[in-house]
């Protein structure tokens, strides 16, 4: 994270990409077959297919250097966009501009073939990406050894297996000396070593002031490695700037949909939960929670018939789906009598020390036996003050200082 | 890992190499007509590309296979012996044509080169699917590789052919054999034309690569393989139909093909005036469609990532 910025270090940093006015317009056809082309041939034919704007009016310029991170919700647009800086797709309306080699991470291993050889495919793979012959034979040892296959490099790709096949391919796409790298979500595969050997290469190509283009639902990952990122909801930029402030922005986002499709989930008729509130204690609801702060849960349950020996649980989940917390009326050790109408109760989570994003809060009722009688998962979340010092999931205050004998 | 010089100088050199170079817009369709130059271009500074498409294509076709590459020759002679036997001494065709089955298999070898390398190229963007929806690549390659995987094909039968011709024949080395070039070339024009032409349109329309292979079947006997030209004319008579039929390109291409190879055609049979004008004009009209073909191509290449 300790990297130069790319503004200052003597030589200006060209544009690399420039997208200007981008919008993009899909038509779905209902009529597939030819012959109900046919019939809906014409004026008709109109009233069979829907318009649907991927994107609309894009506009950003991209400086050489820059690690960007375009972010939204499922359908936002971003792969869409990134299909479109690569080549792959053509904007409806707007252009797209770049210099310099580019390579694009969208599926490690498209070009690779199932039945030729490992060896064979590299050479392959390479040449798709715009290596010559020449190039890639200097470059094989590196690949090889950067890949770790050893022996089996000379094996059908068929009989690989997948973590196999994706480092060969990774492999391969970062060794062809790219200007600018999009990647799709492939940093989410392999084993954790090999994750890990992805980010430094990564940090690497960031020194040597490639520019790097990452779409991502890894809120974390954007934060940490870029330094720009693009919001995009349905289509349009609705935020450019720092990667915090745009994960903020997307996680308000998240939150206004999670809300409009709230659900609960109901096992048996009697019992039901009919809200959840969470709040720091002495704080109002959306208010950011704070280290050491009381985490107060209100949960109103409701029953129509009585129910004896009931259970309340409730269960807290990071940003990602990650459990962070649980805990029931029965670890507690609190009995509450038998549950007849409405009836608030209420749990505090004392001293908690959450780390900084948006946490959600999941509730269950169950009966004396443990068997689930209603759900509701998220029905309540809370966000997390933002520390500078520190990220994760849990939050102390960090000390460092040298150590004098 | 990488060298070690400092990264800032590195990133420094990037900078300036960068800024050195122009713009460039990104865009693989409509472009205006003399582009069609510009995608010559691309596509000949990705030919080593194009060679390993080839090389691919080659090699996973019969990878796993007991007798692998055999099996592209078993096809043809298969062929061969069915329309010697049947329809050659069974319907009679053979009576009247020395020679028969160099004849036909003349007649055999170019118009695979023309049946498997439009077969290839029409469902080779489809086959693609994955690497074009994931990767910018100039999309003419694709049917381009299937034309130069089937050439190869016809490489390996034409030195069959030309070793049959030697023995069976009694053929002889000489200035007939030119007569083999301008087939070949016509050929391959017109596979290029129809080629790109049916990989851009079977996007879209699936239906295609059915289409073809009938058409495929049909287009084999719409030209003197397994019969001859003259047997053609007895019936067609001397008018316009004959005119369409020995005009058809293939058919062209295959007439002179069996000059090239066939002894046959010394011993007085007859031929059509003007072979080599009428070829001539044909790949004239084939380059213009070559243009054409890649007009469309390009029209259409832009949707191909979101149709496949």
């Amino acid at each position: 994270m300790a990297r130069p910025d790319p503004g200052t270090t003597g030589v200006p940093a060209p544009d690399v990409i420039r997208v200007d006015n981008v919008s993009k317009r899909f038509i779905v056809r209902k009529d597939n077959s030819l012959k109900e082309r046919l019939v809906t041939l014409g004026r008709s034919g109109r009233r069979h297919r829907e318009d649907f704007w991927a994107l609309r009016d894009v506009n950003f310029h991209l400086h050489a250097g820059t690690t960007i991170g375009l972010i939204g919700h499922n359908g936002s647009g971003k792969s869409t966009l990134l299909k479109i800086i690569g080549g792959i797709l053509d904007p409806t309306k707007g252009s797209v501009a770049r210099r310099g080699r580019l390579a694009a991470l969208l599926e490690l291993g498209a070009g690779f073939h199932p039945d030729l050889t490992g060896r064979e495919n590299v050479y392959l793979n390479a040449s798709i990406l715009g290596l010559t012959d020449k190039e890639t034979e200097s470059k094989f040892q590196e690949i090889l050894d950067f890949s770790g296959i050893g022996d089996f490099i000379d094996t059908q790709v068929k009989f690989y297996s997948s973590g196999m096949y994706v480092r060969l391919a990774f492999a391969v796409a970062v060794h062809t000396d790219p200007d600018v790298l999009l990647v799709d979500e492939v940093l989410a595969v392999g084993d954790e070593a090999f994750q890990r050997k992805c980010l430094d290469k990564i940090r690497d190509f960031q020194q040597e002031g490639r520019t790097i283009v990452i779409v991502s639902h890894s809120l974390g990952q954007i934060v940490e490695l870029c330094d720009r990122a693009i919001l995009l909801n349905h289509g349009e930029v609705v935020f450019d700037g720092s990667p915090r402030e745009a994960v903020a922005e997307l996680r308000t986002i998240l939150e206004d949909r999670r809300q409009s499709d709230l659900t609960t989930v109901q096992v048996s008729a009697e019992a039901r939960i009919v809200s959840a509130q969470a709040h720091a204690d002495g704080k109002a609801v959306g208010e950011l929670v704070t280290a050491g702060d009381d985490l107060v849960v209100d949960i109103e349950v409701a029953s129509e018939s009585p129910l004896v020996g009931w259970v309340c649980a409730i269960q807290i989940d990071g940003a990602l789906g990650q459990v962070v917390y649980g805990t029931t009326t029965l670890r507690v050790g609190a009995h509450p009598g038998d549950l007849v109408g409405t009836r608030t109760v209420r749990y505090v989570l004392r001293d908690t020390h959450f780390g900084p994003g948006k946490y959600f809060v999941n509730i269950s009722l169950l009966d004396h036996a443990l068997r689930h009688l209603a759900d509701a998962p998220q029905i309540a979340s809370f966000d997390v003050e933002d520390y500078e010092v520190a990220v994760g999931l849990t939050y102390a205050v960090p000390e460092f200082e040298e150590l004098v004998e | 890992m990488t060298a070690l010089v400092e990264p800032a100088e590195v990133r420094n050199a990037r900078f300036a190499a960068l800024a050195l170079q122009p713009m460039e817009v990104v865009s693989s369709s409509s472009r205006p007509f003399f582009d069609g130059l510009k995608s010559v271009r691309e596509v000949f500074s990705r030919r080593e590309l194009l060679s390993l498409l080839i090389r691919r294509d080659l090699k996973a076709r019969y990878k796993d296979s007991a007798l692998g590459f055999v099996w592209s020759l078993i096809k043809p002679l298969t062929q061969l012996a069915i329309y010697y036997v049947v329809v050659g001494h069974f319907l009679g065709a053979a009576k009247g044509i020395p020679d028969f089955a160099v004849y036909v298999f003349c007649g055999l070898t170019i118009y695979s080169l023309f049946s498997e390398t439009i077969s290839g190229a029409t469902s080779s963007i489809v086959t693609n699917a994955g690497l074009i929806k994931k990767i910018a690549l100039p999309r003419e390659v694709f049917p381009l590789a299937s034309i130069g995987a089937g050439g190869f094909n016809f490489l390996v039968q034409l030195v069959i052919l030309f070793v049959a011709a030697l023995f069976l024949g009694g053929f002889q080395l000489g200035w007939n054999l030119a007569y083999a070039v301008p087939a070949i070339v016509l050929i391959l024009i017109y596979t290029t034309a129809i080629g790109l032409f049916l990989s851009a349109v079977n996007v879209y329309l699936r239906d295609i690569q059915y289409l073809i292979e009938v058409s495929l079947m049909v287009l084999l006997w719409a030209s003197p393989t397994v019969y001859s030209w003259t047997q053609a004319r007895s019936v067609l008579g001397n008018g316009v139909l004959l005119e369409v039929y020995t005009d058809n390109p293939i058919t062209l291409a295959v007439l002179a093909f069996q000059k090239a190879f066939w002894v046959g055609h010394m011993t007085g049979i007859a031929y059509p005036g003007l072979l080599l004008t009428r070829m001539g004009i044909a790949a004239v009209i084939g380059i213009v469609l070559i243009f054409v073909a890649q007009r469309v191509f390009s029209r259409l290449e832009g949707n191909f990532a979101q149709e496949l």
